[in-house]
């Protein structure tokens, strides 16, 4: 997370926002994209103070949230945890890497297994080391994490409408084939 | 239908080949729901080779037999048909044709001398005979229905959820109080007297889902951190979903009501029984606290004065010693259990006298149970009930 800082100050290590800047626009463009291809999106988050506004957050945008205990297997062995010809999330979304013993949460991991992209906000106690497009930034406080919520609805949104504009514009037929 | 498809659009393929041995395998191309990238991408082809032992397929791991839903659909239109066709052959009319009609008819036609009835021919809807599948959870395009399918437990954490968002529009609606300034601490309170909480198998039955002691645990705890709260009584309906009521033990007394014999003296008439001991016992009004026993005083009858005790005891707690009569009959048992017998008899009796809330009181001090020890068998391989034999060395 070296790369990451801007520098350390009364033992507080202060995230370069620069970098922080580039870091979410890539990933809030890869987002869009997979949200105008129609792919399913997961937020994931172990932070018990902010699970009642992602679940909220992400019923809103109509994807995906698990805020709650990681069960082992659930995308190793899906087809045994929810049934057989299961289809897994396209992007994991995690707005705290972090699980509430301050370990890598499992689901890094896994998603890395099963070729999965992911998008993390990387704190400076995290490892970006296995996300595909980690974000430093705070995963603590408030206010961040109701600004990322709020990025990513206005994304997600936003990537929607768009497609459904195309759909309109070109008369294209839904994807089910 | 596998993941790598999905994000990087390649696909495999195999090439048959004739290996000694070994045969390949044709994986499929390209999984259907899957979004298709531009053709212009190169495609990775790759041989496989397996044997026949990995292709034998592991029957036993496949789970139980999933039937989809045309399949059930299908079952039903034959039983329909079949059921009309048993009626006609029956000579009833098919459109009044009941299951017992059915099963009759089947009895009388394939006559079975089995022993085991389940394993005699049956004609039932398929709903009682194929066992219930889960309905699947996610579209046509694979995007699963509900926003939490993917934590495992849906319906429990979306519950939890809804709660949640309960509790935080009490606080909600406890900041605009406090912003006003009508702030209290002494508002409506919820009502909790009189019912307990819904226990695992309720809760498992209402979310249609098996969870688990703590997971039942967690959310009782966040229904009781609600009520904590000042103004919990403006979710109080969601909250009274999730109690069940208390059965009143004492309602379930049977009292019989007061007789009037011939001088209009009231009196009621109570049976008991103890050990081997069964008694009968007719409590009279406006009495002196005679007590006749088998046509004998109770003083002749029972010597011993702990017998006695247990006669007047149902008086003595209700404080109406010398105002009642008592004429019984008693047969069997020894001198402890006809007395016991009595006492059962005499407190039933005295039910019909008294108000509700004594009755409560004689169920608490346990005049109103029957007493269940009787003498245990003895065991084979010992002298008695519990005594062993001599234990010897040699």
């Amino acid at each position: 997370m070296e790369q990451y800082l801007f520098g350390c100050r009364l033992e507080q290590d202060i995230l370069d926002l620069d970098q922080t800047m580039e870091h979410l626009q890539q990933a809030l463009n890869f987002t869009a994209h997979v949200a105008y291809r129609r792919g399913i999106i997961l937020f994931v988050s172990r932070n018990r103070q902010f699970t009642h506004l992602i679940e909220s957050m992400a019923r809103d945008c109509g994807e995906y949230a698990h805020c709650r205990y990681w069960q082992g297997g659930l995308l190793t062995n899906a087809n045994v945890q929810y049934g057989k010809g299961v289809r897994l999330p396209d992007l994991i979304v995690f707005l705290s890497t972090l699980n509430n013993v301050f370990q890598q949460h499992v689901a890094v991991r896994d998603a890395a297994k099963m070729n999965i992209p992911t998008v993390g906000i990387v704190d400076s106690n995290c490892n970006p080391s296995l996300l595909t497009y980690p974000v430093p930034g705070n995963d603590d406080s408030g206010p961040a994490v109701e600004l990322y919520c709020k990025l990513f609805r206005m994304t997600i949104n936003r990537a929607k409408d768009k497609r459904r504009q195309m759909e309109i514009l070109y008369g294209l037929k839904s994807q089910n084939d | 239908m596998s993941k790598m498809a999905a994000s990087s659009g390649r696909a495999l393929k195999s090439f048959v080949q004739g290996c000694c041995g070994c045969s390949s395998v044709i994986l499929p191309s390209i999984a259907r729901n899957v979004i298709l990238q531009k053709p212009a991408v190169t495609v990775l082809a790759r041989l496989v080779c397996t044997s026949s032992t990995l292709q034998r397929k592991n029957i036993a791991a496949a789970g139980p037999e999933k039937y989809t839903q045309e399949f059930i659909k299908k079952q039903i239109e034959e039983f329909n048909i079949g059921k009309r066709h048993l009626a006609n052959m029956m000579g009833e009319d098919p459109e009044t044709f009941t299951q017992e009609g059915i099963d009759r008819a089947i009895a009388y036609l394939f006559p079975s001398g089995l022993f085991e009835k389940r394993a005699r021919p049956v004609m039932k809807h398929p709903d009682e005979i194929f066992p219930k599948q889960r309905a699947v959870q996610w579209g046509e395009d694979g995007r699963p229905f509900h926003f939490l399918f993917y934590t495992g437990k849906q319906s429990y954490y979306s519950l939890m959820h809804d709660t949640f968002g309960k509790f935080l529009d009490i606080q909600k609606y406890q900041d605009s109080m406090r912003a006003e300034g009508l702030f209290s601490q002494d508002t409506k309170q919820v009502n909790l007297i009189g019912s307990r909480w819904m226990i695992k198998e309720e809760l498992e039955e209402i979310l249609v889902q098996p969870i688990s002691d703590h997971d039942c645990l967690r959310f009782i705890q966040l229904l009781e951190r609600i009520l904590a709260l000042p103004y919990c009584s403006i979710e109080e309906e969601y909250i009274q979903r999730f109690r069940r009521a208390l059965e009143v033990q004492s309602k379930k007394q049977k009292i019989e009501p007061l007789q009037y014999d011939e001088n209009e003296v009231a009196f009621s008439i109570g049976e008991g029984r103890r050990k081997t001991a069964t008694a009968t016992a007719t409590v009279r009004d406006n009495g002196s606290g005679n007590i006749t026993v088998n046509g004998v005083d109770y003083l002749l009858y029972f010597p011993v004065l702990q017998d006695r005790e247990q006669l007047m005891f149902p008086f003595q707690f209700l404080d109406r010693l010398g105002k009642h009569d008592m004429e019984c009959k008693v047969t069997g048992g020894g001198r402890s259990a006809q007395a016991g017998a009595i006492r059962l008899a005499t407190a039933r009796a005295l039910l019909s006298f008294i108000t509700e809330n004594e009755v409560e009181s004689m169920r608490q001090a346990g005049l109103l149970t029957p007493d269940p020890r009787v003498k245990e068998r003895q065991k084979p391989g010992q002298e008695g009930a519990r005594r062993k034999f001599t234990w010897n060395k040699r």
